[in-house]
């Protein structure tokens, strides 16, 4: 496998209000390589946010935050940058793409021009190979007549085509890894499609990194190579998309997926409830996070965080955090 | 005459139904000649991608929002002068449930007092009743009592809707409208609320209409959908048959972008992409409103608009391609 062009090591991230202060990551890893897609996959608040783009310096406004591990983009340590070279490695290096595409564009300010001066800026165009550049993105990424949406302002494109203008704004600086936050959260199920659909070729075409960061399982399952599922500030499990979809072993990964109605089998698959909510993580408990809402606890759940284990080998590991199943399902465990 | 029984009068059935709004941009046509009956004891989805006018329709129903043209009634009376001469009876017979159940709650009464209120608006019981209510009512959607003495901000998104459903049931009403009610939630949540809907519906035995963009929640509970296109309907029908044949090449599209969580269903699946988003419902085409998107449009779909008909699945859809012999497939 390729090298990873991001990196993180046993992530901490504390972020403290006046009020509270809430362990939003708890020694979490990932990494991800040119031409794969990594899904990071949780509910509000389980830190999946926090998790990918904190260690890029961005994080929620008006917190402070305490940021422990190691982040690496191709080889280098991001943690010790100064702001400003964080903020470059954010405009060329990392493309980001949110759930809603004005908190990427300047509503002041003419789509293409926009698209131009992140490509003479990072991608070293002339002004002139700029806005050819940025021309043939926006055609690039689906929008129609790109000459004429070149000259138009954010506020004349519909939600999709704005998604895609956004996509088009983060594939500019030509970055290597494209993270994409929610992407298709806002959108309509045809739009959606159509979105997926566009990520999904942009990363075959330039071999770069996704990272994929969702709570819409039927997105991962379009889009993922591999996928963590992440609770509380925790991963619960992680491996491709196969294992992870097809054979969870985690509850927690076990119970999302069992939520989740299949559209596609042929009968009803029903939606099974997960009881109680995600706990409140400025009062955690030692133990599992899960430990409260779990079908299978045992009393060591409430006392003992539970540490990844590996129960399936291959070209990426099956690891999953709760010794309960894999004892009580005689799994064999790699480690 | 006497020995013919009359038939049950439907729950709901809208006529020729117009909400159009003028904003400084044009007139929106939101809602655009719409025709729905839903039979008592039905649970209802109505689906469609946003702009396509489901949840006006739903409110233009209860008279949330004034209807341009038409008419709607409701349990056989016309909805518009029942609300005239009978408010509260009405209230009582119709309840609407929101998308955001924090911002349909007053943020300074606890649950308790929420759930009180309609109670004591239309006098119903003593203290003691109304307390035994309560606990009722808490018991119907699942709640502790512990939950009466907070107040809204406190609960969960998932407690909150199911405030805010108890709250709509303190009436004992027939006809439960709901808006979104998922939306809002988390996904490990939100199979909890779906459960709770299709128990209360079996154990109360109510109409229950449901606005949702959820494909795959609508085909676990709703008997009966309606796919709206464009302030229009698309199609419309009992919601397996409609969803394993469907007539008209949108619900197709709609269907078709529905992904599996099983990437291995998921990776060989051919897909539609229709290219484009939805028009403006400022100014819709002429013709079929799908015609701009459709994969198999014919010349006479940009003139003439098509009405409902019967299709295969002996439901209707609004398709010229689209007839009880046959169908278009994209």
């Amino acid at each position: 496998m390729n090298a990873p062009v991001y990196a993180v090591e046993n992530l901490v991230i504390d972020l403290y209000t006046p009020s509270v202060s809430v362990r939003a990551v708890d020694g979490a890893s990932f990494h991800v390589s040119p031409g794969e897609t990594l899904a990071i996959v949780g509910e509000s608040g389980s830190g999946k946010t926090v998790m990918t783009l904190g260690p890029l310096g961005l994080m929620p406004e008006g917190v402070a935050v305490d940021l422990r591990g190691t982040a690496r983009a191709d080889g280098r340590d991001i943690l010790t940058l100064s702001p400003s070279e964080l903020s470059a490695l954010r405009g060329g290096f990392f493309g980001v793409i949110f759930q809603d595409p004005m908190s990427a564009l300047n509503p002041m300010l003419k789509i293409g021009p926009q698209l131009a001066s992140q490509a003479q800026k990072y991608a070293g165009l002339s002004a002139e190979a700029a806005r050819k550049e940025a021309v043939s993105l926006l055609a690039r990424s689906g929008i129609p007549d790109p000459e004429d949406r070149y000259d138009r302002y954010p506020h004349e494109l519909s939600g999709g085509m704005l998604q895609r203008a956004m996509i088009a704004l983060a594939l500019a600086a030509r970055p290597r890894v494209l993270i994409a936050d929610e992407p298709t959260t806002a959108l309509d199920a045809t739009v959606q499609a159509q979105i997926l659909a566009l990520i999904r070729t942009i990363q075959k075409e330039d071999g770069i990194a996704v990272v994929l960061i969702t709570h819409d399982i039927g997105a991962v399952s379009v889009l993922a190579d591999r996928v963590i599922v992440l609770y509380a500030g925790q991963i619960a499990e992680e491996g491709t998309a196969i294992q992870v979809l097809t054979a969870p072993v985690h509850p927690y990964t076990r119970g999302l997926l069992a939520s989740v109605p299949d559209f596609r089998s042929e009968s009803a698959t029903g939606t099974k409830e997960i009881p109680g909510i995600p706990p409140n993580q400025a009062q955690l408990m030692p133990g599992c996070r899960f430990a409260d809402r779990c079908d299978m606890v045992q009393a060591t759940c409430h006392s003992h965080r539970p540490r990844l284990q590996t129960v399936g080998l291959g070209d990426v590991p099956h690891r999953v955090a709760c010794p309960v199943v894999i004892a009580a399902e005689g799994i064999v465990t790699h480690d | 005459m006497t020995d013919v029984k009359q038939a049950d009068p439907p729950a709901i059935e809208a006529q020729g139904l117009k909400v159009h709004f003028q904003t400084a941009a044009g007139l929106v046509r939101a809602v655009d000649g719409v025709d729905l009956t839903i039979p008592k004891g039905a649970f209802h989805g109505i689906v469609g991608e946003s702009g396509c006018g489901k949840t006006t329709l739903a409110r233009a129903i209860i008279g949330l929002q004034h209807a341009t043209e038409g008419t709607v009634q409701i349990n056989g009376r016309d909805r518009a002068d029942w609300q005239k001469q009978d408010r509260k009876g009405f209230a009582r017979a119709v309840q609407f449930i929101f998308q955001d159940p924090l911002g349909s709650m007053s943020r300074r009464q606890t649950v308790g007092q929420t759930l009180e209120e309609p109670l004591l608006i239309h006098s119903i019981g003593n203290a003691s009743e109304r307390k035994q209510r309560l606990a009722e009512l808490l018991d119907l959607v699942a709640l502790p009592a512990t939950v009466l003495d907070r107040i809204p901000r406190s609960l969960s998104g998932g407690q909150r809707q199911r405030v805010s459903i108890a709250r709509a049931l303190a009436l004992n009403p027939s006809l439960l409208i709901c808006d979104e009610p998922l939306s809002a939630l988390d996904v490990s949540v939100r199979a909890q609320i779906v459960n709770l809907f299709a128990r209360l519906q079996a154990q109360l035995g109510l109409t229950i209409v449901i606005v949702a963009h959820d494909l795959a929640i609508v085909r676990e509970v709703c008997s009966e959908v309606t796919v709206m296109y464009l302030g229009r309907v698309a199609e419309q029908g009992v919601t397996k048959p409609v969803f394993a044949d469907p007539a008209h090449p949108y619900t197709q599209a709609l269907l078709s972008a529905v992904p599996s969580p099983d990437p291995r269903i998921e990776a060989p699946r051919p897909r539609i992409l229709l290219a484009g988003d939805p028009p403006s419902p400022r100014n819709p085409p002429p013709g079929c409103r799908f015609s701009t998107r459709c994969p198999v449009v014919e010349p006479q779909c940009r003139v003439t608009e098509p009405q409902l008909r019967p299709v295969a699945h002996s439901g209707q859809a609004a398709c010229h391609l689209a007839a009880a012999e046959s169908h278009a497939v994209i």
